[in-house]
């Protein structure tokens, strides 16, 4: 996919490349082939429960890219939007079922068109905290439903008080600038 | 159950495909593009990922791991956990695969729980490689000092409710 920061060095699959054929290798020269082809046959199960949902995912990224204008989505978060525009947002952040190539302009093309930082933040939290998608993909089968579903109840209200708390901030960043356009 | 997630996740995606396509200006024939230029990008990550993952917890030291972020590890393992959290590359697999891996080698519940949601927030090489060069500097700095807390937070609430 072409984004910025694609091309370069991928470091975190390197590091994933390095820890996981390494720790194939340890295994195998530690606890014998038998052990290794057992964990081996585990994750390849795992693996093909995983891969659909990948795929699923991609497609719905990809739709929802093309399909929804990341304009249409700024509008609903405008500036002043209160408790209700922080609900929004986190909606919008565990329903997106889009990668960092999605969130991160989203989140910034949200600051730009007037969307407050506090909406900035509720919506990147809930999607990093509570998205869907990446916990259907990618947490349960490692976790299961039970640990998901008690890490996303008690994550629950985490976005909407941390947009309240980005707003205070940002509300104080603005005061220290102007106090000091006065002074100077 | 996980079953009839991945089914909804095919609803959710057939929904999709027919609103695009009945646009008829070629939505839907570069959705199929994008789809497969991504999929074939996470496809090795994934196979890595899943495969390092049962080796990593074959060799996690469960000794290790019990010291240090063990169900008595008290408030020193949510530390230790929520900075190995942060400390972990992003990327969807690696966090939970080393996170489930530590859960079966004796880690605690909300030590673990500190781990996701530190490595959820602010995996150091997300925040580098994507969230910055995407994002203005000033408002990552304003999400990241608002969030510190969380990890603790949401491992507090875990004590609570069990």
């Amino acid at each position: 996919m072409a984004g910025p920061g694609r091309g370069g060095i991928d470091w975190s699959f390197r590091i994933v490349a390095v820890l996981s054929i390494g720790g194939a290798a340890t295994v195998f020269i530690r606890e014998g082939s038998h052990v290794f082809f057992e964990v081996l046959f585990e994750d390849t199960l795992l693996f093909l429960e995983i891969v659909p949902k990948v795929l699923a995912g991609t497609l719905i990224g990809a739709l929802i890219r093309l399909l929804v204008s990341k304009e249409t989505i700024a509008a609903t978060l405008g500036a002043g939007s209160g408790l209700r525009g922080l609900g929004i947002a986190t909606l919008a952040g565990i329903l997106i079922p889009a990668g960092p190539f999605t969130v991160f302009p989203l989140s910034a093309a949200l600051l730009v068109a007037g969307a407050d930082a506090g909406a900035a933040a509720a919506f990147v939290s809930a999607w990093l905290l509570l998205g869907l998608n990446r916990a259907i993909v990618w947490e349960v089968p490692f976790f299961g439903l039970d640990f998901v579903g008690l890490r996303m109840l008690v994550s629950a209200p985490m976005p909407i008080l941390l947009g309240f708390a980005a707003r205070a901030a940002f509300g104080r960043l603005v005061a220290e600038h102007s106090a000091e356009g006065r002074a100077e | 159950m996980i079953l009839a997630l991945t089914a909804s996740l095919y609803v959710i995606v057939a929904v999709l495909l027919v609103v695009a396509a009945r646009r008829r200006d070629g939505t839907a024939r570069r959705a199929l593009d994008f789809t497969k230029t991504d999929f074939l990008h996470l496809l090795p990550r994934l196979v890595l990922g899943v495969i390092g993952a049962g080796f990593l917890a074959r060799l996690l030291p469960q000794d290790a791991v019990l010291a240090l972020i063990g169900p008595d590890s008290g408030f020193r393992g949510l530390l230790t956990a929520s900075l190995a959290g942060a400390l972990t590359p992003g990327g969807p697999v690696v966090g939970f695969a080393l996170g489930s891996a530590a859960l079966k080698s004796g880690a605690g519940l909300p030590q673990v729980m500190a781990f996701v949601t530190a490595w959820s927030l602010f995996a150091l090489n997300r925040m580098l490689m994507w969230e910055l060069p995407l994002t203005p500097a000033w408002f990552v700095r304003l999400r990241i000092i608002v969030s510190l807390p969380v990890p603790l937070l949401v491992a507090g609430a875990v004590m609570l409710l069990r």
